[in-house]
């Protein structure tokens, strides 16, 4: 494995993997207000917004330092779309893991479907992903992967440095930063503050879906045990999905300052908040 | 029959579409109203392949063919009209020339740098003397040796005070006319005897420059005579049919834009207790551009299709003059009808209404006026009956 550095050879560039969700577009999905569920049809799909962050902060250690940078994703034929925009914007290898064995996975399937695939990629010096995705919003994944790999973590990270076979990390916390450092080869999930995702160049685009390739691995390439992944190897059971209750409008007190002042304090003490 | 956009040319959409939104969005009225050319959004454009679109990858280019073209142009015009046209002025005609009719040498030489957005292009046809006329155009080119001497001057060049790179068209031998007579080059603005003239203020596209041209005794190298001697004119007409599907592109990415603005708008003004959109009135001018957009929208890319997979003959043409045509008059129409739709915040300059509208006027005007379309589509059809008008 890549963290006994020793047994490389010295010119091999880092190994970067970034993990990229494709995800619909949810500045364009409506709620169904019957059934309380989301619209897809006719929803773009797009890269997970904070997976091309991540990507960015791959491809820029790639301008900075040299870097081959991989992307590895887990669903339907058609996610290969997200990875060929991947691969438009700079990535060098791209992989989709895609099989109807791994469908229905929870995170802590879809982590060990990653993880099986890292390893089949083996000597990764960094993986990158997003903080979480925009139709989940779990923020599990990353760290479940690299809790399958034994290797650190580094979550809600907004700028990063590799150097001497560690990457420096500046996380975001709710009251402030944290600046941290681990030993490659590391998980590090990445937040939106991080970058401005670069436009792929538009003959890069052409590119990418006319001459550029997306692997296609299945259970088997990965020799995964299918008891371990999709839905059986999933320890989440959904029950239910429902859309909350709307909130009940608010009260507008439409008095003169004073007594609504007066009237706002009686409501307050009724409802034994002061 | 397959009526979908490819994969590649869905993601360079999305792309643009968040180019232009981010990028061009905050200027365009900015430059609209200071006549401002917006050097730095055409360096964004340039560094991420847009100013190359259509043109092979060998020469610069993204290799998107003239349908990627048609999706740039729609989708930079719904934003800002000033930013379409100087990439129109730039890709569709002023490269496109040499791309058409270039050799190889000047494909190298000067195509390269054009469709990389590092040199700018414009294309100078129109004189004082001549416009819809274009024969008769009076700039001279005579031979001297290894280079041709130019004396004349071109009025309403777009990008013409910015351009790098000029395709020109003068006359060599005026006994022969356009058909021999005419011969296009290719100027570099260093090239002595190169003036730029007065910039002239417009109604609309504010933020492109339109300026005079003047060669006084402009010395040019006889290798720079492009498309072949005494056949400028060949080389001039048909880099204007293609320049026609893309000036096309573009009034239906305004027509598409005014008609969301309106619609956006129909629902949020409450009249009568009541958003206007409920209002039959309303409702029809929202049906009657929506069917123009789609009717539109087949049109162009049907066209651009065309000249994609090589069917370029009179058929051809014939097409590329009705989009301009159509283009044009739906994009007027529809800036007209969506400044109805939104009443007085239609006429105010705080609103994109009121520009889109100045915007969308030039182009009934500009690369062939809607006159001279409509003689040319009926003179291919009296044609085809075996009827020839001269």
């Amino acid at each position: 494995m890549a963290w006994i550095k020793d047994e490389r050879e010295e010119e091999l560039p880092m190994r970067i993997v970034v993990l990229i969700k494709q995800v619909p577009d949810t500045n364009e999905v409506r709620l169904d207000k019957t059934t309380g569920t989301l619209i897809r049809e006719g929803v773009p799909s797009i890269i997970n917004p904070e997976d091309k962050n991540a990507l960015e902060e791959a491809l820029k250690l790639k301008e900075a330092m040299g870097a081959e940078v991989w992307v590895l994703s887990m669903g339907p034929p058609q996610a290969e779309d997200a990875l060929r925009e991947a691969l438009a914007m700079g990535a060098d290898q791209a992989v989709l893991l895609t099989d109807r064995a791994f469908a229905g996975a929870d995170t802590w399937s879809t982590a060990t479907t990653l993880g099986m695939a890292l390893n089949k990629i083996a000597e990764f010096d960094l993986v990158l992903a997003g903080r979480q995705a925009i139709d989940g919003d779990t923020a599990q994944v990353g760290p479940q992967v690299a809790e399958f790999l034994k290797i650190p973590q580094i979550t809600y990270v907004r700028e990063l440095t590799v150097e001497d076979g560690r990457v420096k990390a500046k996380r975001s916390l709710e009251d402030g930063f944290e600046d941290i450092a681990a030993r490659l080869p590391a998980l590090l999930t990445i937040t939106k503050e991080a970058n401005d995702p670069r436009y792929p160049h538009a003959a890069a685009i052409m590119t990418a879906y006319r001459e550029r390739e997306v692997a296609h691995w299945t259970a088997a390439d990965i020799e995964a045990d299918p008891e371990g992944i999709g839905l059986k190897g999933s320890p989440t059971q959904v029950k239910r999905s429902f859309t909350p209750p709307p909130k009940e409008p608010g009260q507008v007190i439409q008095r003169p300052p004073a007594e609504a002042a007066k009237d706002l304090v009686a409501i307050l003490q009724d409802k034994n908040i002061i | 029959m397959d009526f979908t956009f490819s994969k590649e040319h869905q993601l360079l959409r999305r792309m643009i579409r968040e180019f232009a939104e981010t990028e061009v969005a905050p200027l365009a009225e900015e430059i609209d109203r200071d006549e401002r050319v917006p050097f730095e959004t055409i360096k964004k454009a340039a560094k991420i392949g847009l100013m190359g679109i259509p043109f092979p990858q060998k020469y610069g280019g993204a290799g998107a063919g003239e349908v990627g073209y048609c999706i740039l142009m729609e989708e930079l015009n719904k934003i800002c009209g000033s930013t379409a046209t100087i990439v129109g002025a730039h890709t569709g005609i002023g490269a496109m020339a040499i791309y058409l009719d270039g050799t190889e040498e000047q494909k190298q030489k000067y195509l390269v740098p054009l469709a990389r957005g590092e040199k700018i292009a414009a294309f100078a046809l129109t004189e004082p003397n001549a416009g819809s006329d274009a024969a008769a155009i009076q700039t001279r080119a005579v031979r001297d040796g290894d280079e041709f001497v130019l004396n004349g001057s071109k009025v309403w060049i777009t990008n013409g005070d910015i351009a790098d790179v000029v395709s020109v068209l003068a006359v060599t031998d005026p006994a022969l006319g356009a058909r021999g007579g005419v011969t296009a080059f290719i100027v570099e603005k260093e090239f002595p005897g190169f003036l730029v003239g007065r910039k002239e203020e417009k109604l609309g596209i504010r933020g492109s420059s339109t300026a005079e041209l003047f060669f006084e005794d402009c010395r040019v190298p006889a290798e720079n005579v492009l498309g072949g001697f005494g056949l400028g004119f060949l080389t001039f007409m048909k880099t204007l049919d293609v320049g026609r599907i893309s000036l096309a592109a573009g009034c239906l990415g305004a027509t598409d834009k005014a008609l969301e603005m309106s619609m956006e708008f129909a629902k949020s003004r409450y009249q009568f207790g009541a958003p206007v959109a409920a209002k039959q009135a309303i409702q029809w001018m929202i049906a009657d551009m929506a069917i123009e957009v789609e009717a539109l929208r087949s049109l162009v890319y049907r066209t651009a299709w065309m000249l994609d997979t090589g069917q370029t003959g009179r058929e051809f043409s014939t097409m590329a003059a009705m989009c301009k045509v159509y283009g044009s008059e739906v994009a007027c129409r529809a800036a007209d009808t969506a400044v109805q739709i939104h009443g007085g915040m239609g006429y105010m300059k705080k609103y994109p209404i009121e520009r889109m509208y100045r915007d969308a006027r030039i182009t009934r005007i500009f690369e062939g006026t809607n006159e001279i379309q409509r003689e040319i589509i009926a003179r291919n059809l009296f044609r085809r009956v075996g009827l020839r008008i001269r």
